[in-house]
């Protein structure tokens, strides 16, 4: 099994020095990514979910401080960095017996990082506006990914290019390729963040909410767009959203990750058909869907804010805005990852065995077991 | 149902075109384009559509952020504003029809006009080497016309000037004109934000998409939510003081925030100071434009539960624009969607989730991911495009067409017989189903 894994994040702690003193924004988060499938991060913003992904691709802020923990990345080019060589000689490597060599890039030098930042993970942004050079042709901004990284010629890199804004699906792409990023609509933006971030055959792609900038229709074709690019070449995608209908249609495994902490994580069915954590009860209880009941209906609100991460809390961070399902060792200790199936853990002291046993939200278990039903019809069929 | 309430806003065939670039750019923009709508009182309307369909517009345009280019928008049964394209039109085409009449009228100078007309087209059609021919034709035209002049002196009785039909249709011209001119006079005024006009749309207040960029920073909460209440006329502190405490307690705000700065909320705390600034002047109407799609999943519901319990609370009528079909089912009472400047279907909102007929409206509907990964799975994304979807000729044009009580669809006629049987049929399945269970 941990042969497929491509990347391992071991209690990873990040923290960033402001004036009001040290934010601890990531606060030992753990999760691995396999080959080939989608992880969804989701949560609040401030949760830690960018954070997290901008340490796996090394462009944490200035400010920020590494405080533990370690991300492994399993890649047979691994083989070729510095730092990997340096462990070598000295017989720390990880070079594993059959398995891919791994090496924690968290401890890894900048020039070693060149080598694998956009050639082995890239990222996609949010806003495909603020993320594509305004007075520079598209074409050139593909390009210079290619030619920068992979040594090709221009004549070559144009090639490349063209065929990438294909794949990605622009149409006209010889027509395209001279023109500026203000003359493409959103989706198409977007489009040419993607096909710059695959320029170099990257093995692991970081979306850091890409769509949440665009409309419904276009949100469609991009998230089909990089379904399909996943399934072509073998990725593996780490989605960050606040948007779990999006988070249902891409993920095959969710993240629920609440103040710098991951407190539910599992399959996308687990996740939505078999919640255990109160907090995403609650965030699927926020959502309003098609098949919601209006009539006299309130949407479930989250009271409160989240905590302030530069005075972390010492039990769960959630229970203070958890009226109805918080105990009292909530406030006192923080509740371990307790295991559900092979696939599914959770942090909350709900699953222990002394617990009182308590139901999800109403509301919840109405649509879930709408959905189940409707499954099952549609399975008949 | 919906006959006997009260309506608190008509639209009637808004236009609003907006000119881009110049010279060969030259570009008319029809961002609304003969949209017409009316909203009952203590209703909630849903505009629905994508970025640039014109949602946007037609709120600002209803509010007079923007001159309308056309039509008109009543508000409590009282005009408060709307343009004059149309009237400036009909002005210029009875210049125009008149200057033809009377041209009629003057047989001489009719001639004359004709002989010159037929000239200068035929010296259109000419190459630029052709400077021969070109004033071969000059010399003839002008043969013709002195031709034409000796006739006229020869028989002046054929050449009469009917000066008394002339007279007549400068004054059913002049007339005409008149009426047109006063009408855009009312309408004038009735833009002006004076007198009348100006009471009526106080009543009117909107509430913007971006909490951040809609808040002056460098304006305390009081100062913000104030200002309407100051240019409105209250210039008592005390008494301001009271009313801005009162509408921050309505949106679940203490009286301490009213000295801090927006930067010290959180993005939901400022959208609730946007709209404690609309509802501290008492409006009947409220705009809310995409109110919640710059917001967190969890403040979202937040925001949507106060703007339903307030809209509850103080009856107040809402327009509620947004992209999120999911928000705008569970908050609206009817909903409209608009594709590029057009409304193309218009109901109540169980209806258009029961039965979508246009097209669009399916595509949208098709496109909105759910909580829910096995729907996810079998969710297929239709494609809207209006070229291959309908087969409109220039006498088959569609129009918005009831199709069943209260759900309009724009379509031709044929579309609305097919659309007609479609939704029977809907109905006996669903009733089939529901005998079923």
């Amino acid at each position: 099994m941990k042969k497929d894994n491509v990347l391992e994040v071991k209690n990873l702690n990040v923290s960033f020095r402001t004036q009001q003193g040290i934010l601890k924004a990531v606060r030992g988060v753990e999760f691995e990514l396999r080959r080939g499938e989608t992880l969804a991060i989701v949560g609040e913003s401030g949760s830690g979910k960018s954070v997290t992904s901008r340490a796996i691709i090394g462009i944490l802020a200035g400010n920020a401080i590494h405080d533990a923990g370690s991300i492994y990345y399993y890649s047979d080019d691994v083989k070729n960095l510095k730092k990997y060589q340096e462990l070598r000689e000295t017989g720390n490597a990880n070079e594993g017996k059959g398995e891919t060599p791994a090496i924690d890039l968290m401890t890894i030098p900048e020039e070693d990082f060149h080598k694998l930042r956009g050639t082995k993970i890239s990222m996609i942004f949010q806003d495909p506006m603020s993320s594509l050079n305004p007075i520079m042709r598209v074409g050139k901004q593909i390009t210079e990914a290619l030619y920068l990284k992979m040594g090709v010629s221009k004549e070559e890199a144009k090639v490349r290019a063209i065929e990438l804004m294909r794949e990605v699906g622009i149409p006209e792409p010889e027509k395209r390729y001279t023109q500026y990023p203000f003359q493409f609509s959103g989706g198409m933006r977007q489009r040419i963040v993607i096909a710059i971030a695959l320029a170099n055959n990257a093995e692991i792609l970081i979306c850091d909410e890409p769509t949440t900038a665009l409309d419904v229709t276009t949100q469609g074709q991009i998230l089909e767009t990089i379904q399909r690019l996943k399934v072509e070449r073998n990725l593996s995608v780490i989605f960050i959203t606040h948007d779990l209908g999006v988070v249902a249609n891409i993920a095959d495994r969710v993240a629920v990750m609440y103040a710098g902490k991951i407190v539910e994580i599992g399959t996308a069915d687990e996740i939505f058909y078999n919640p255990k954590h109160p907090y995403t009860w609650a965030l699927l209880s926020a959502m309003p869907d098609l098949e919601f009941d209006k009539e006299g209906q309130q949407l479930f609100v989250i009271p409160g804010t989240p905590p302030d991460l530069h005075f972390p809390p010492v039990g769960d961070a959630f229970a203070p805005r958890n009226h109805k399902y918080a105990l009292d060792i909530d406030f006192v200790e923080q509740p371990p990852m307790f295991k559900i199936s092979d696939t599914h853990f959770s942090a909350t002291w709900l699953l222990h065995e002394n617990a009182p046993k308590v139901e999800m939200p109403n509301v919840l278990k109405a649509r879930i077991e709408r959905s189940l039903k409707k499954e099952k019809e549609a399975g008949r069929k | 149902m919906t006959e006997n309430r009260v309506k608190a806003l008509e639209v009637k065939n808004l236009k609003q075109h907006f000119k881009v670039g110049s010279g060969k750019n030259k570009l008319v923009v029809k961002a609304v384009d003969d949209v017409s709508f009316d909203i009952y009182e203590g209703e909630v309307f849903g505009l629905v559509g994508e970025s640039g369909c014109g949602k946007t517009t037609t709120g600002r345009t209803i509010i007079k952020l923007y001159d309308a280019t056309d039509g008109e928008v009543y508000f409590k049964g009282a005009r408060v504003g709307g343009g004059f394209e149309t009237l400036k039109g009909n002005i210029k085409a009875a210049k125009k029809e008149a200057k033809e009449a009377i041209l009629e009228c003057k047989p001489f100078l009719k001639k004359q006009v004709e002989i010159k007309q037929k000239y200068k087209a035929e010296r259109k059609l000419l190459k630029k080497e052709d400077a021969e021919r070109k004033q071969e034709l000059i010399e003839k035209e002008r043969q013709e016309l002195a031709e034409l002049k000796a006739d006229s002196e020869a028989r002046p009785d054929q050449y009469q000037v009917d000066n008394e039909k002339i007279a007549k249709i400068e004054a059913k011209r002049d007339e005409f004109i008149a009426k047109q001119k006063d009408a855009i006079k009312g309408l004038k005024h009735d833009n002006a934000f004076k007198g009348e006009t100006y009471e009526i749309m106080k009543k009117i207040q909107m509430i913007f998409q971006d909490p951040i960029s809609s808040l002056n920073p460098r304006m305390t909460v009081r100062e913000i939510i104030a200002e309407g209440l100051r240019i409105s006329g209250v210039n008592d502190p005390d008494e301001i003081d009271r009313k801005v405490f009162e509408a921050l307690d309505v949106v679940g705000l203490v009286p301490e925030h009213s000295f801090r700065y927006p930067h010290e909320f959180s993005g939901g705390q400022r959208q609730r100071i946007g709209i404690a600034r609309a509802l501290v002047v008492n409006p009947e109407l409220l705009i809310a434009d995409e109110p919640i799609s710059a917001l967190d999943v969890s403040i979202q519901a937040q925001i949507i539960n106060l703007l339903k319990e307030l809209q509850k609370k103080l009856n107040l009528t809402i327009l509620f624009i947004a992209h999120d079909l999911s928000v705008v089912k569970f908050f609206s009472d009817r909903i409209a969607v608009m594709y590029f400047g057009k409304i193309v279907e218009l109901a109540e909102s169980e209806t258009i989730f029961r039965h979508p007929m246009h097209p669009y409206t399916r595509s949208l509907l098709s496109a909105i991911p759910q909580p829910d990964p096995f729907y996810e799975r079998r969710r297929k994304r239709f494609m809207y495009n209006p070229a291959t979807a309908h087969n409109y000729t220039p006498d088959n044009q569609p129009s918005l067409i009831e199709v069943e009580p209260g759900h309009y669809v724009s379509a031709s006629e044929e579309e609305a017989v097919r659309y007609r049987q479609e939704i029977k049929e809907l109905e006996v399945k669903a009733a089939a189903k529901t005998k079923k269970e």
